[in-house]
């Protein structure tokens, strides 16, 4: 009897699950044809938290990702990634390229209140290149002979010599002298509370948890129609998942199983794909004579099918590489061919190397030695770690052993990479935006701790690398980097693989969302929710 | 007893001292500097500013230069900043301390509310049913992994009932919320992990008390109880139970660390601002001055509550004082 009761009981509590089922189906078809209207907030999702709130100390994602909606810098990339004005209204290239003036934008203020001026730029062009500043991203701001305040709008910079590149260091967020002048720069207390001049402004930061900004209403561009912006900690990818399915955050850069998911996961998200500024490649050290050898990279070059390694690696959401610039940059050359995988080639490269004979295990042979070279990878990059496994099995098809180690990144980076000890090296590149890759390529890159670290060494390459800081002219300079490509492409240092996509979803309420070659997130400050869509208010 | 604390608190001067040196070494033979390890590979970055970021963090010098540094400057209470947001490392710990103490607080509340019951029920009733179900149940929650669990339960009770939040101690719109309102928030963003964490940690104590009081009820004074025909609650909440907690009291004592401490995959799968997360954090970015601030705070406790487990003890337990 006793038990009756308790099974009763049980159904009871069951069957009253269902009903606290909470969300009813919302339903987000406006197409965001109407008038953009105000309100709403806007939650995105990060794994780690911030560490300054200050462009000119910051070295971190997170950082990066709440500055660039705070400060603006005097110039930044537009939709299609050309350079156009943010706090200069406009600029003139003289001397061939030593001398810049930019022309600020007269009216913008600061988040309190106080007036733009020359004297910003110059403040913050003074904390860049003392040395007692925690910063690491002197070294483009040294070449710099002396920055002038001409006029309260205008500001002259003079280079030591022309450096087309500097115009892109002046994306740098720009930071207010009149809260900074005084006390310790780097602990000083606004780097915790930001003062920008951009389409938000900072409301709080609590630490490990949120960080909240408030849509500017006297931003320049006009304000912002997302309200507030808040930004959330949480640490682990999958639990991240779980509050998008739970719609409890807007917006989720996706892996690409992810993005494989069931639809209807994704049911009020729209997911967007696109290149992100990065490749991945496999570098050889080419001060072993191996590797020096041109004829050997082909051989690797002909025997690696990239297709298997996006299809597996990263379920067909990416593209093969060329060369060392992603295809949606200005300096990509469309007309370099991708390398061929073609085994029999590969062979026959091999055999004219002495490497004839095979032995019991199918690796092929030369003096008694079998061919093998070791490929290094960081741990912690589960695509990575995948990449080197099917180069592995498609190198062993044309006899090639390819032994694997993955390591620790800092002891990857101080005792393989910075000691050269090591043969191949599987990684990738974040690149920036200007095509400028002095420090990858240029053959006077090679000490210690510099990014030469496979010791490519190539004349015509160093002074196109020349050429291309010198030349300011856009056309000019994409005639240099497209030539650039093609001679890196067919020298093969590294075997470039893939460039991966970026996979973000943005939750369907969120209109004016437009994927263009700088990706989505360029017009954030444009993208608005219809009144009858709007999930939050705010006070 | 005075000239016993003493003797005691004097002994543990040197262990810190030893733990602080241990810490320090083993932190700096990790290999890369805290300087590098957000600039390494950053092509933005120039080796020259590498170095001179270094040098300006004081790791240009050798470690027993660093080390006495970091030891003058222990000597005052002084824990230096953080390298990586150039913050106080006592105010980095003062902020999640109260997060974790919550957490960990109600958990070993839990813990303790069920383990007790279970042990003595499952002495009592030495090879029931009750006992054999339990033992597997404890032991289930201390081998499973407690990250999984959470995953399951948050589609279970997040998702698909959406009736509690996934993650983190707050909603969003927290701050503007009611006092009951804040209450039932922070109350609903605690149930998983507190109930996590309890069956997960349940079986340690559960089967501590069980073995103790078993021994216990084996003992002539409770035959002896039996004989006098005392009623069986009075014999086994007053005579065997007193006795049988004194095994507890020690454990309760060394888990003191584990307080302010609590699991870094736990706290991570949970968005939950602890100290867990911070010193694990700390450690991947090699930020000395919180791992070693982190690291004296736990010696401090772990000496502490070795301190604390022994005195209680003594109090407890005449046996041992008259020794």
């Amino acid at each position: 009897m006793k038990s009756k009761t308790c099974f009763y009981c049980a159904l009871i509590l069951l069957s009253m699950f269902p009903a606290c089922r909470k969300v009813p189906a919302r339903d987000y078809s406006d197409r965001g044809t109407g008038a953009p209207v105000s309100g709403d907030i806007y939650v995105a999702a990060s794994i780690g938290d911030a560490s300054y709130l200050n462009p000119v100390l910051a070295t971190d994602s997170s950082s990066g990702d709440i500055n660039a909606l705070v400060f603006n810098g005097l110039v930044k990339y537009n939709r299609d990634l050309k350079l156009v004005g943010d706090l200069a209204e406009s600029w003139r290239v003289l001397e061939g390229g030593r001398k810049i003036i930019f022309k600020l934008r007269e009216n913008v203020r600061w988040h309190d209140g106080q007036p733009f001026t020359a004297a910003d730029v110059e403040f913050t062009y003074e904390k860049l290149i003392d040395p007692s500043v925690k910063t690491p991203y002197g070294s483009d701001y040294l070449l710099i002979q002396n920055l002038k305040v001409t006029g309260p709008y205008t500001v002259e910079v003079t280079y030591k010599q022309p450096f087309a590149p500097a115009l892109e260091s002046w994306s740098m967020g720009m930071l207010p002298k009149h809260l900074f002048s005084s006390g310790d720069f780097n602990t000083n207390p606004y780097n915790r509370k930001p003062v920008g001049t951009g389409p938000f402004k900072f409301r709080e930061w609590v630490t490990d948890e949120k960080i909240v900004l408030d849509a500017n209403p006297d931003y320049f561009e006009g304000k912002p129609y997302v309200s507030r912006y808040i930004y959330r900690i949480i640490p682990d990818q999958s639990v991240q998942f779980l509050e998008m399915r739970r719609e409890s955050i807007d917006e989720l850069g996706l892996t690409p199983d992810e993005w494989r998911a069931y639809p209807e996961f994704f049911r009020n998200y729209n997911k967007f794909r696109y290149p992100s500024f990065s490749y991945v490649y496999l570098g050889f050290n080419l001060r072993l004579p191996l590797f020096a050898d041109k004829r050997f990279r082909q051989a690797v070059a002909f025997a690696i099918k990239k297709k298997d390694i996006i299809d597996g690696v990263l379920l067909g959401m990416g593209r093969s590489a060329t060369g060392p610039f992603p295809p949606q940059s200005w300096a990509y050359d469309p007309g370099v061919k991708d390398t061929e995988y073609n085994p029999e080639r590969s062979l026959k490269l091999l055999g004219e190397l002495g490497y004839a004979k095979k032995d019991a295990e199918g690796y092929l042979e030369k003096d008694g030695r079998p061919l093998e070279f070791t490929v290094i990878t960081n741990q912690g990059n589960k695509m990575r770690e995948l990449t080197a496994e099917i180069l592995q099995a498609q190198l062993k098809a044309v006899g090639i052993k390819v032994n694997i180690r993955v390591i620790e990144w800092s002891s990857f980076i101080h005792q393989f990479i910075d000691k050269r000890s090591f043969e191949a090296v599987l990684l990738g590149w974040s690149v920036s935006r200007d095509p400028d890759q002095y420090s990858i390529w240029n053959s006077s890159q090679t000490r210690e701790g510099q990014y030469n670290f496979i010791s490519y060494k190539n004349s015509e390459v160093d002074s196109l690398l020349d050429e291309g800081r010198r030349t300011f002219d856009q056309h000019k300079r994409e005639a240099v980097y497209r030539r650039l490509h093609k001679i890196i492409a067919d020298d093969l240092p590294y075997i470039f693989l893939y460039y991966p996509e970026s996979l973000p979803c943005v939750h369907k309420r969120f209109k004016g969302v437009e994927v263009a070659p700088a990706g989505i997130g360029w017009n954030f400050y444009k993208w608005w929710v219809p009144g009858s869509e709007q999930k939050y208010t705010v006070e | 007893m005075r000239t016993y604390i003493l003797k005691r608190l004097s002994y543990s001067i040197p262990i810190l001292i030893g733990i602080t040196l241990i810490t320090f070494l083993v932190m700096h033979l990790a290999p890369g500097k805290p300087t590098e390890m957000l600039t390494d590979m950053n092509a933005r970055v120039s080796a020259d500013a590498k170095t001179k970021l270094a040098a300006l963090y004081g790791l240009d010098k050798p470690w027993y230069v660093q080390y006495a540094r970091w030891l003058g400057r222990f000597a005052v209470l002084d824990f230096g900043k953080s390298f990586r947001d150039g913050r106080p490392a006592v105010a980095k710990i003062a902020e999640r301390l109260p997060a974790s103490l919550l957490l960990n607080i109600l958990s070993l509340l839990l813990i303790l509310a069920a383990a007790v019951p279970i042990g003595i029920f499952s002495a009592l009733h030495k090879d029931s049913i009750f006992d054999k179900a339990t033992t597997v149940f404890v032991f289930i929650g201390f081998s499973v992994p407690a990250f999984w669990l959470a995953l399951l339960f948050m589609i279970l009770f997040g998702l698909k009932f959406g009736v509690l939040p996934i993650s983190g101690l707050h909603s969003l719109d927290y701050s503007g919320m009611s006092v009951p309102g804040k209450l039932l928030d922070v109350a609903s963003h605690l149930i998983l992990p507190v109930f996590i964490s309890a069956f997960t940690g349940l079986a340690g104590l559960s089967r501590y008390v069980r073995s103790s009081m078993l021994e216990v009820l084996r003992q002539d004074y409770i035959r002896t109880a039996y004989a006098k025909g005392l009623p069986e609650n009075r014999i086994i909440f007053r005579h065997a139970l007193k006795n049988a907690l004194l095994p507890v009291v020690t454990i309760l004592g060394l888990s003191l660390p584990a307080l302010i401490g609590g699991g870094f995959i736990f706290e991570t799968i949970f968005a939950y601002p602890g100290m867990g997360r911070l010193g694990y954090e700390a450690v991947m970015a090699r930020d000395y001055p919180v791992v070693m601030a982190v690291g004296v705070i736990a010696a401090f406790l772990t000496l502490l509550g070795n301190l604390v487990a022994d005195i209680t003890y003594a109090w407890v337990d005449p046996r041992i004082r008259y020794k």
